[in-house]
């Protein structure tokens, strides 16, 4: 495919397709949107390097890290979030330094479109003083890959690549580059005062770091993702970032606004250019979603320029949270008088009927639902029920999710709940890729602790909420090659867990007898729930009977409509006066839980 | 250069991906730049989902409030939740059959008549094409081609040839359903 031809490709393929065309030698990561696509389309494509899905970032990380150390080109994938749990091995490598090429990518997620925060993570960049690359559409993402091996190499540092949403899931036609696969000779030489951090080698190490900035700074700026427009005579300058710059390129030209204009694309911001930019101007708006990285260095600039007083705005102005679009720049520049077109300021016009609401929900036959269920009948609804970060996480709608606040909090935070004197009884629930994330140490926790709390295992076979990734506990790797399935009652039993339970959720009976033993047991237990996501099920042809109500025997007792299935729903009786009924459609998945819940035996699989 | 702002709405799990990958593989592939943005991730349990096909532009891939010539609604409410991007003079083209909200299931609220969204819809378009799509999904052969109708229907209004939107339907769709899905597409042209 590569011979410069154009196709049309979504931002994580077109990155997948430069990872493939670099010769990457070792590719990690661990699931999370908007990121998951790149290892997907990578392992899909087989090229001739190892790809992995790691059992989380840090691992992930290091395994990138090792590969580099070792001459290999390598890249490490995940999403913002994730980077805080490889912020460890990521802070010191700074300091380190790579030795073949090494791509940091960090989806970042603006809007947290699926998210739990959105965190803005060229500030992680900033931090560890390694450079970063903030491409504005996908094409810019495809080439940035081919330039941050050839940085990282140049600098030998790691160079983090940070997409937003907007990047990852967009589509555009792409322009292949051609490309000739390059052989890395690849050997482990030990070098110490690089690989070893002792104090002693850090402290040079940071010195080291620090004397490579200005460097990097002016190679960066004088890179094409950087472009500035100095407008004859223009007295207002807009400079913008990332996948902001093309949005206010669009309204630039709406408005027909005469001012220069400058795009930055990389970190550390490009000093000189924004010099050049405040020396022609005397009013200036920055523009970037989230933190105002390069306002800060826009001010701090401005300051040292003595001899001129420079009206600077930004996050006065644009909204620091959320995502932007033209229609919110178009309006803030409107109201802060950087055009005078005041059209789009006030567009809103909704309609006036009343939309219901469509929030998100678990798939008909989708097992976590009868596991909340007989969670719920089993500990009451007063118990609290912390929980983790995956589809279960839609449990809110069963009032089984109390808390959800970052991978692998729920073993922990209930810990501290109970041990905080909490005397209800505690249910914390995780699912199967989450435990073997960051679960582990949390429950080896609570056992050494003596927290007396149930933990729900969700294990349905699969990464589900982030499009059905393998995990070690399927017994498969990303590319389809069988491995070793961990079992995670094995693990549990490891951990010092007395009580170690797997049950069917499908089962509701024996589910809910499960939980209560669990509840009644002192110390931690924990309960694994093992039940294929209907998805993957589906996928593998298995097809269950659906089931059905007979109308005659349903009292219209409403307890089938609040088990929450979407594939039931309760019919207005046909003459007035009578009790309605429920119905199942044809999204009917076939669990049965519903014929189980039925106190009038009125549910039935179809004939 | 020709410049045309789609907004494909519907529910997760409709094939609103697929609508929106055979709209701009066929700008793609008539030599037409193509910025998209799709809804990926938890919106697709059932949840809201909302893709922009941009034909012709190389700015950003949202499409601006007020600003998009067509809408295709692949389903009702959810076509009238997105009726803000629509421009004055756009058009909208939407399924007519609704698909429930657990928050309506549940009765927590109501689902509003389809009459009146459509009358309603009608107030923000210059033109408007309801199509029972499922109905013709069925005819063509499958239920599952209620998107590609949808496609069908919509192309008399993009700035693509039919030739060029077939092309792409027999590329992107499951091989053994080509015929089914061009019987769609031109069933839904005929709407």
């Amino acid at each position: 495919m590569s011979n410069n031809t154009i196709t049309y490709l979504l931002g994580n393929h077109a990155i997948a397709q430069a990872i493939s065309q670099c010769s990457t030698d070792v590719v990690a990561g661990y699931p999370g949107t908007p990121s998951s696509e790149i290892i997907e389309f990578l392992a899909a494509m087989k090229p001739d390097c190892h790809i992995e899905w790691s059992v989380n970032e840090k691992a992930a990380m290091e395994v990138a890290i090792g590969a580099s150390w070792a001459g290999g080109r390598s890249v490490v994938t995940m999403k913002h979030v994730g980077l805080n749990v490889a912020s460890d091995p990521f802070m010191t490598l700074a300091y380190s330094g790579t030795r073949g090429g090494m791509i940091i990518i960090s989806a970042d997620d603006p809007g947290c479109h699926s998210s739990q925060n959105e965190q803005d993570n060229r500030r992680y960049a900033a931090f560890a003083q390694i450079p970063c690359l903030d491409p504005a559409v996908p094409q810019e993402a495809y080439d940035m890959v081919f330039y941050a091996f050839e940085f990282s190499e140049k600098f030998n540092m790691p160079v983090m690549l940070r997409p937003t949403t907007r990047v990852c899931h967009g589509k555009s036609n792409i322009k292949l580059r051609t490309s000739a696969p390059v052989h890395h000779e690849i050997g482990f030489q030990k070098i110490p005062s690089r690989w070893v951090m002792l104090p002693a080698h850090a402290r040079l190490r940071h010195q080291d770091l620090i004397n490579k900035q200005q460097e990097m700074m002016q190679e960066l700026g004088l890179s094409k993702w950087n472009d500035l427009d100095i407008i004859e005579g223009a007295k207002i300058g807009i400079i913008a970032s990332g996948v902001a710059s093309v949005y206010t390129k669009e309204c630039l030209k709406k408005f027909n606004t005469k001012a220069s204009f400058l795009k930055i694309s990389t970190y550390p911001p490009p000093v000189e250019l924004i010099k050049e930019l405040l020396g022609s101007v005397d009013k200036v708006l920055v523009i970037e979603e989230m933190e105002p990285i390069v306002e800060d260095v826009v001010r701090s600039i401005s300051n040292s320029i003595s001899n001129k007083e420079i009206e600077i705005h930004g996050k006065d102005i644009i909204p620091g949270y959320g995502e932007l679009n033209v229609s919110i720049i178009a309006s803030c520049m409107a109201s802060s008088g950087f055009t005078d077109n005041q059209e789009e300021a006030d567009i809103v016009d909704k309609t006036s009927i009343e939309l219901p609401n469509r929030p998100p929900v678990m798939c008909p036959g989708c097992p976590h639902r009868a596991t909340y269920y007989a969670m719920k009948k089993a500990f009451g609804k007063d118990a609290v029920f912390p929980g983790d970060i995956g589809c279960y996480t839609l449990g809110i709608q069963m009032e089984t999710m109390d808390t959800c606040l970052c991978m692998g909090a729920s073993i922990t935070i209930a810990t501290g709940i109970y041990h905080a004197g909490e005397t209800k009884p505690i249910c914390c629930s995780i699912g199967d890729s989450t435990f073997l994330h960051t679960g582990i140490p949390g429950l080896l926790n609570a056992v050494y602790n003596n927290a007396d709390i149930t933990v729900a295992i969700l294990d349905n076979r699969t990464t589900a909420m982030t499009g059905h990734q393998p995990n070690p506990g399927t017994g498969q790797t990303v590319m389809g090659d069988a491995t070793y399935m961990v079992s995670l009652e094995d693990i549990a039993t490891s951990c010092g867990v007395q009580f170690v339970k797997v049950i069917d959720p499908f089962n509701v009976e024996s589910t809910i007898e499960i939980f209560n033993k669990a509840k009644e047991h002192k110390g931690t237990s924990v309960v694994i729930s093992k039940q294929e996501c209907i998805i993957t099920a589906r996928r593998r042809g298995i097809k269950p009977r659906p089931f059905e109500v007979d109308i005659d025997k349903c009292n219209g007792c409403r307890m089938c409509i609040k088990f929450g299935c979407p594939a039931i729903q309760f019919a207005d009786a046909q003459v007035e006066g009578e009790k309605g009924y429920a119905h199942i459609s044809n999204l009917c998945a076939g669990c049965g839980v519903c014929a189980s819940i039925c106190p009038f035996d009125a549910i039935k699989e179809v004939c | 250069m020709i410049e045309f702002d789609l907004v494909i709405v519907g529910v997760g799990g409709q094939g609103a991906i697929l609508s929106s990958d055979i709209v701009g593989l066929a700008a793609v592939n008539s030599g037409v730049p193509v910025q998209a943005s799709e809804t990926h991730g938890m919106a697709q349990r059932g949840g809201s989902v909302e893709n922009h096909v941009r034909i012709g532009l190389t700015y950003g891939s949202l499409i601006p409030k007020r600003q998009a010539d067509c809408i295709l609604g692949l389903e009702p409410v959810e076509a009238l939740r997105a009726v803000d991007y629509l421009s004055s003079g756009g058009v909208i083209v939407v399924n007519t059959n609704p698909i429930l909200p657990i928050t309506a299931l549940s009765g927590a609220c109501e689902y509003p008549d389809v009459d009146m969204m459509i009358n309603e819809l009608r107030n923000y378009c210059k033109e408007l094409v309801a199509v029972d799509a499922n109905s013709i999904a069925k005819q063509a052969g499958h239920p599952l081609t209620a998107n590609v109708v949808m496609i069908g229907a919509l192309s008399k209004f993009i700035p693509l040839s039919v030739e060029k939107l077939e092309e792409s339907i027999r590329r992107l769709v499951p091989p053994k359903t080509v015929d089914v899905n061009i019987e769609a597409f031109r069933l839904g042209r005929l709407q």
